[in-house]
């Protein structure tokens, strides 16, 4: 085996081989035998078929770094400003010597911080969702709204607000999020159960037609309750009402959910040159498809039922991502993960210094932004998907 | 797909033969529900009484509901289902993406936009507003779909699909935005207004509307239908068409133009029902198949009597108040949809 790819090397040489050389002699139990070598044929073309997508690592690694960076910066200047003049000394002071007596450092510690940080949740969630989705699905046009989440989540609303109004803002989240989990499976299991199987089409048309019936039902509770007006500002995202206590309740799922995208990017990545491909070169992908959009109905659902729609991050970001660092999901998805956390703590420091006092929706404000932004990406140069 | 480069073969003739059936029983459809629709409403009519009205027997008073109130209403309801449903299928071949309709590329944001602006400028909606209002919807889309024409397309490259959606989403994603920020400023009234026309109700109800949606439906339909050899063509994809022998960005973009005038001028009578181009091709292509000879007729069809039935139950479930027909195209299409999509394979 060893001898027959060196001449093969020798003839051509060639990066590709080179490459599988050097897998196999990173695993030298799988050369071995002939049966081992067999199989390992699998995830040894697998791994060639990754190494020849375009892909830049060391630009991903500077820009996660630098993203992490500003992250940290973004959060500093966002706490730091605000309707209430509060000096940087006792901003500091507030975060790490809390005293619950200055009523600068409540602002702070109850108020302040607690938002960036569901800024920071938020942005992640749904530019990690949108990667996701947008590999499995092969479409750019796949955002979190696509599997039901969004309209889900925006049903459960309209019906909190028409027939339980006054609930409060920790239950309309729990509410929202149910909203958000049932669509989704509803759309995957009316996807899966289909002879066939689960096909990407499939989801995607069984997601478009459950939300536009979703849609249009929390339409028409809105239009006869007269609650549109309100619906809408929520929905356009506000993160005002963010407390300790839903990060708390957030930030283990999400967290686990980002780092299973992470150990699931490498199957995305196949999945994103095709089924058959993904099929060809070895790859599970029921499973892998199955356990992506458990990883996104966490994510997207979770950040929806906190702050509304703010669903051109998930768009937006990961296609950005791609640009910068190339197709292969093992980077895009770290990648989108700080980038779209950076671009929601910027979008909140925007929206609430735009007009101190009055809360521009941050959706609205993020789609203002973001749209000339990726105007310019998308016809820049030719798409690569 | 190569089906019409075979000779014809037992199945396939009798496929045919179904077709043609699937075709009928539409438009047999079509017609029960025109006869259903025109008796509802507040007086009613036994259908003697309909066919001698139409017959032109009437009394006075029946003629006033039938000719007046009703008819203009449900031709346009046929007209816009066509317009739409035909719009939809055509982006959605030159697209090549399963998920697109007029509202991709921005008729739908456009035109509601305009409605929102003036509403929101001009506060007092007067009587010139029945005529103002389409006028400024089907400025609306028309711009926002060239604009993101404008941007899609390329001199030596022609429009490419894939960027033509981006920049749809992008367009689409800003106006949306905007319109929140502008709605979060009108009186609940306004936005109760606007709300209604985003919603899709058919705000055009008079011979007038008939008269202006006429021309381009019956222009743009045909025209149309005689280019479907050139749609099954550019729905094998760009470089397969081109070897194919197609003139593809010139083809595109009159097939484009011809969706967009179809869209825009339904949207601008019947407000933003948005689900019908996007569903109606789909459920024809579920009963008939990808060819475009034959999915294009079934498409009109199943669109005219989609919104034609959603618009008859919308007047008719919660009497005398209305639903907007949008909701109700949503409501009733959706789950047969979804039904289709379980029960087909592949």
């Amino acid at each position: 085996m060893q001898n027959s790819s060196y001449c093969k090397n020798s003839l051509d040489w060639g990066r590709p081989n080179v490459a599988v050389i050097s897998k196999q002699s990173q695993e030298p139990g799988q050369s071995s035998a002939a049966p081992d070598a067999l199989e390992s044929v699998g995830p040894a073309s697998a791994a060639e078929a990754v190494k020849q997508i375009h892909s830049r690592p060391n630009v991903a690694i500077l820009i996660i770094l630098g993203g992490i960076v500003a992250l940290i910066l973004g959060i500093g200047v966002s706490v730091t400003f605000g309707a209430r003049d509060i000096r940087f000394e006792e901003v500091w002071l507030a975060v790490f010597q809390y005293n619950p007596d200055l009523t600068d450092h409540q602002v702070i510690q109850e108020l302040r911080l607690p938002r960036v940080l569901g800024c920071v949740l938020v942005g992640s969630s749904f530019a990690v969702a949108g990667a996701i989705l947008q590999g499995m699905m092969r479409n750019p046009l796949a955002d979190s709204g696509l599997l039901g989440l969004n309209s889900g989540a925006g049903f459960a609303l309209a019906v909190c607000f028409a027939f339980f109004p006054g609930m409060s803002y920790s239950y309309l989240v729990l509410v929202c999020f149910i909203g958000a989990a049932l669509s989704a499976m509803f759309v995957f299991a009316l996807g899966s159960i289909a002879k066939g199987g689960l096909t990407p089409i499939r989801l995607v048309l069984a997601g478009a037609a459950l939300s536009a019936l979703l849609t249009a039902l929390s339409e028409g509770i809105a239009l006869h309750f007269r609650i549109g007006q309100d619906l809408a500002f929520w929905y356009a995202g506000g993160v005002a009402g963010t407390r300790w206590f839903h990060l708390k309740v957030m930030f283990p799922w999400i967290l686990a959910a980002i780092a299973g995208a992470i150990v699931l990017s490498r199957s995305i990545t196949l999945l994103s040159l095709g089924e058959d491909v993904a099929k060809g070169l070895g790859l599970r992908s029921g499973f892998t498809k199955f356990m992506g959009t458990v990883i996104v109905i966490v994510l997207a659902g979770s950040a929806v039922s906190a702050v509304g729609a703010v669903s051109f991050v998930g768009l937006l970001v990961p296609h950005f991502a791609r640009k910068l660092v190339g197709v292969d999901y093992r980077w895009i998805i770290p990648t989108s993960a700080v980038l779209g956390a950076v671009l929601v703590v910027l979008a909140d420091l925007a929206a609430r210094t735009v007009r101190p006092g009055f809360e521009t929706p941050i959706g609205a404000l993020i789609a203002l932004i973001g749209v000339p932004f990726f105007l310019y990406l998308a016809n820049k140069e030719r798409r690569e998907l | 797909m190569g089906e019409y480069i075979r000779l014809k073969s037992p199945e396939e003739l009798a496929k045919r033969k179904r077709n043609i059936i699937v075709l009928f029983i539409l438009s047999a459809a079509i017609i029960l529900a025109f006869m259903a629709s025109m008796n509802t409403g507040f007086i009613r009519l036994t259908p003697l009484d309909l066919v001698r009205t139409l017959f032109g027997e009437g009394t006075a008073q029946q003629n006033l509901i039938l000719y007046e109130f009703r008819l203009p209403r449900i031709v346009i309801s046929i007209l816009i289902g066509a317009g739409l449903a035909l719009s939809g299928c055509v982006l959605q071949s030159i697209s090549r993406n399963a998920l697109a309709d007029a509202g991709i590329i921005g008729i739908n944001s456009g035109a509601g936009f305009m409605i929102l602006m003036y509403v929101a400028f001009f506060p007092t909606i007067t009587a010139a507003s029945a005529f103002v209002l389409p006028v400024l919807a089907w400025v609306g889309g028309g711009v926002a779909a060239l604009l993101v024409f404008a941007m899609s397309y390329r001199r030596h490259r022609g429009l490419s699909s894939n960027r033509l959606i981006l920049n749809g989403i992008a367009l689409n994603s800003g106006i949306s935005a905007a319109t929140i920020v502008i709605t979060l400023r009108i009186s609940p009234d306004q936005y109760q207004f606007v709300a209604t026309w985003m919603a899709g109700s058919i705000w055009g109800k008079d011979w007038k509307f008939v008269w202006a949606l006429l021309p381009f439906i019956c222009i743009l339909l045909p025209y149309v239908y005689l280019k479907s050899q050139t749609v099954n063509v550019l729905s094998l994809g760009d470089s397969l068409a081109k070897n194919l022998g197609a003139a593809v960005s010139r083809e595109q973009l009159l097939l484009l133009g011809a969706a967009v005038g179809l869209a825009g001028s339904c949207v601008a009578v019947s407000g933003s029902i948005g689900f019908v181009g996007l569903i109606a091709p789909h459920l024809a292509k579920r009963l008939v198949g990808q060819r475009y000879q034959i999915l294009l007729p079934t498409t009109v069809l199943t669109g005219s009597l989609l919104v034609l039935v959603a618009d008859t139950l919308g007047r008719w479930v919660f009497q005398p108040s209305e639903i907007p027909t949008g909701i109700v195209v949503a409501v009733i299409g959706a789950p047969y949809f979804l039904y289709l999509l379980v029960r087909s394979k592949g």
